[in-house]
């Protein structure tokens, strides 16, 4: 009868298989490496979400005990959460890093961007991260992209080249064949860099809580005075809502995403620890985009146009 | 407002801490069933989210179908979902209580070997499809001879549409034994054929109850068990040196840590240890594995190595045991894919990635031309075009440390690089094509067929 190479008992004891947070670590730390040994100015995109602050901490452990040879650069929409921002200048606080900040609310003020009639700001961030980039020269810019959020992302490469109008285009994306990245742009482009590329939402969680990693208060279920719109729970606030028709009430919610508080979602939570959330994205039937980001409901490509533009 | 959760039952923290990961890919077109195999993994691994599954059910509807097509989770590109093909590889992940998964699904038609190359360069495991009505066919011996060139360690068969032939064991047994012996000969190590029924779900992840006699794992079984960690003792230890790091601070004033991914095998502290190309030896006094003193690391973490002495090392130098040291040579000969749409020719000046040391390169001869589907060997091409498979013999410009790929896949592997505008241009794999084939079994040790 058929017989079967057998294969399983010795090898998942074996001393030298690592664990998959240790596979992804090891993965993310490469790449950081060989972005500080090939580039001449390379940035970090940091929001103050999670995924941004994985990306530091990863740094920070690459690098060490030197410290890390990036400065930070954080697009501001005007309507971020007071809380992250707070987070987001202690943490530059304490690691003696640099932050770059590209404001919406500058562009808005000098009339070059104009607010859309929805409020949202998200689309509007492109320019001001794009002129910053060309202004400063970076020519690479790290960003916390994971392959798993979105479907246009699936296919995205750890290094992606941009053009000198930050414009991705899917066709001009080099194979990217073992852990050779191609790292060659010419002078005014350069290339995104994605070291979570491989990482899962509940990988991201599941390495915070090995690695002890603090976060901002948000990602954790508090009361919070909110109102619905387009199916989701959004914070009241001076960036415009509720609007006539919308009712505010207060409910226990949380955030699994972090960004411009005009789109995004606070879910439903009670899990105020580390185990209980991701308990929580274990069990969930929702990815993160589609329980939180309004942005990625807009068409079946709207996450692949607002990356041709030069969005992260 | 809906609820975002439902009561299953969700992994332990520690349960999901204590998994490995396993890097496969997949190989096989539409009409084997391979979008309905990987929609079946992600599916039953409960890894199809709710709104991902309503969006394609939208878009299918909207295209006038009555099922959901599984292809559209993948096909991620406006171009792709126009034109109803998948243009690139489309990477998924998944999980199980045992095991995280990353899978590189591989389009069947449209830039074929360039895609399949791509992904199978980090698979562990490799899944062919063949359609049980149609046995092993041309494209068949295309995909075994691609896992065999990349070295992919685990090679699986899955026989699909076992219900079309009435489940009928001599139908499978009459083409694994084919594929098998086909993907031995091309020196593949190991090959595990599966009967399946993707659509029925037959050993698939759950056992068959058509099959009952397959005595063998389910597809996800296997996957699931499949060893991850390679014979570290038969392997040679090398760590390509990416960054220098000086801290020059007044707590580090003499810190000098050599940072790195452990490419092959295993370093200790204390080991002799040479670094090419330059030659110098010292020994290893330290090894930071990301913050913690550790005695030793292996294959594939990421460390920082302190040496004893203080000589010359540099982004670009491979840190090798003295006992083990591969030769250096400016003269490589490789089997290669060509990726890119420009060709590759004769007297071509390139750039050529190997580890972390990016050298100039000319590419001197073009010896054969390789086709897949029947191994044939076309003389002296001139060039290669996207997508060809053949022989190279490269000059560079600097000595280079490589390892032949079969002992090695990341030393023994390089890139080509376009100068003037940064495309890569072509995989290498330094050294003879394909192993030599496993030493032929005596039919008389059991009734089957031996993997």
């Amino acid at each position: 009868m058929t017989t079967v190479a057998s294969v399983s008992e010795e090898t998942e004891s074996s001393p030298y298989a690592l664990s998959h947070l240790d596979s992804l670590e090891s993965e993310a730390v490469h790449i950081f490496r060989e972005v500080a040994g090939e580039f001449e100015k390379p940035v970090i995109l940091f929001s103050g979400g999670k995924d941004s602050i994985v990306m530091l901490h990863l740094a920070l452990k690459a690098f060490a005990p030197a410290a890390i040879p990036f400065t930070l650069l954080h697009v501001d929409t005007g309507h971020n959460f007071p809380e992250v921002l707070d987070y987001r200048d202690r943490t530059v606080e304490r690691h003696g890093l640099r932050l770059h900040v590209a404001s919406v609310q500058d562009y808005i003020d000098r009339g070059v961007l104009k607010e859309r009639p929805d409020g949202t700001r998200n689309p509007l961030q492109t320019l001001p991260l794009t002129e910053k980039i060309q202004s400063e020269r970076f020519d690479a810019v790290f960003g916390g992209g994971r392959r798993d959020e979105e479907k246009a992302r699936a296919k995205e490469r750890v290094f992606s080249l941009r053009d000198e109008f930050s414009q991705w285009d899917p066709r001009r994306q080099r194979p990217e064949l073992w852990n050779l990245y191609n790292g060659r742009h010419a002078p005014g482009e350069h290339v995104r860099v994605f070291p979570l590329s491989n990482w899962t939402e509940l990988d991201v969680w599941q390495y915070i809580a090995r690695e002890g990693i603090e976060l901002p208060e948000i990602y954790f279920a508090h009361e919070r005075e909110v109102f619905q719109r387009s199916n989701m729970w959004l914070t009241a606030g001076e960036w415009g809502g509720p609007k006539d028709g919308e009712t505010v009430e207060k409910r226990l919610v949380r955030y699994r995403t972090v960004g411009d508080m005009s789109c995004t979602g606070a879910v439903d939570s009670d899990a105020t620890t580390l185990d209980a959330v991701i308990n929580e994205i274990a069990a969930s039937r929702l990815t993160e985009r589609g329980a939180t980001r309004a942005d990625d409901k807009m068409s079946e490509a709207a996450m692949e146009d607002r990356k041709r533009e030069g969005y992260f | 407002m809906t609820s975002t959760t439902e009561p299953t039952e969700p992994l332990s923290v520690e349960q999901l801490s204590a998994t490995t990961l396993l890097r496969f890919a997949t190989a096989g077109s539409v009409d084997d069933g391979k979008s309905t195999l990987v929609g079946r993994l992600l599916h039953d691994s409960k890894s199809i989210l709710t709104d991902q599954l309503e969006a394609v059910e939208h878009a299918s509807r909207n295209r006038g179908q009555d099922t959901p097509d599984l292809a559209l989770l993948t096909d991620g590109l406006r171009a792709e979902r126009e034109q109803g093909i998948t243009i690139d590889v489309a990477y998924r992940y998944f999980a199980t209580a045992r095991r995280r998964f990353i899978l590189a699904d591989t389009p069947g038609h449209v830039q074929y070997t360039r895609n399949m190359v791509t992904g199978a360069s980090t698979a562990d495991l490799a899944v062919v499809l063949v359609d049980a009505r149609n046995g092993v066919i041309e494209q068949t011996r295309r995909h075994a001879a691609v896992a065999a060139l990349l070295r992919v360690p685990h090679v699986v068969l899955a026989v699909n549409k076992m219900d079309l032939v009435g489940y009928e064991e001599s139908v499978f047994a009459a083409i694994a034994e084919e594929f098998t012996a086909y993907a031995s000969e091309l020196g593949v190590p190991e090959i595990t054929a599966i009967p399946i029924s993707a659509l029925a779900g037959d050993n698939v992840v759950e056992p068959s109850a058509n099959m009952d006699w397959y005595g063998g794992p389910t597809v996800l079984e296997h996957l699931e068990t499949v060893p991850v960690s390679h014979d570290l003792a038969h392997c040679h230890a090398r760590l390509p040196v990416q960054y220098v790091i000086r801290p020059q601070t007044a707590e580090h004033p003499d810190y000098r840590g050599y940072a790195g991914q452990i490419a092959a095998g295993t370093f200790r502290v204390g080991e002799r240890v040479t670094v090419l190309p330059s030659g110098r030896t010292t020994t290893i006094s330290g090894i930071d594995l990301l913050g913690k003193p550790v005695d030793a690391a292996w294959t594939t973490q990421s460390v920082t190595v302190l040496l004893a002495d203080d000589i010359d090392v540099s982004r670009g130098d491979l840190i090798v045991p003295s006992k083990d040291a591969p030769p250096t040579t400016q003269d490589v000969e490789a089997t290669v894919c060509h990726v890119a749409d420009e060709a590759l020719t004769v007297g071509h000046r390139v750039l050529l990635k190997h580890g972390t040391r990016t050298v100039k390169a000319i590419v001197k001869d073009i010896p054969s031309r390789l086709t897949l589907d029947d191994l044939s060997l076309h003389p002296h091409p001139g060039r290669l075009v996207a997508n060809d498979i053949g022989r190279v013999k490269i000059r560079t410009a600097e000595p280079l440390p490589v390892d032949s790929y079969a002992d090695s896949r990341r030393t023994g592997a390089f890139i080509l690089i376009d100068p003037a505008d940064g495309t890569t241009l072509t995989a290498g794999m330094v050294g003879e094509s394909f192993a030599a084939p496993q030493p032929v079994k005596d039919e008389s040790d059991d009734d089957g067929w031996d993997f």
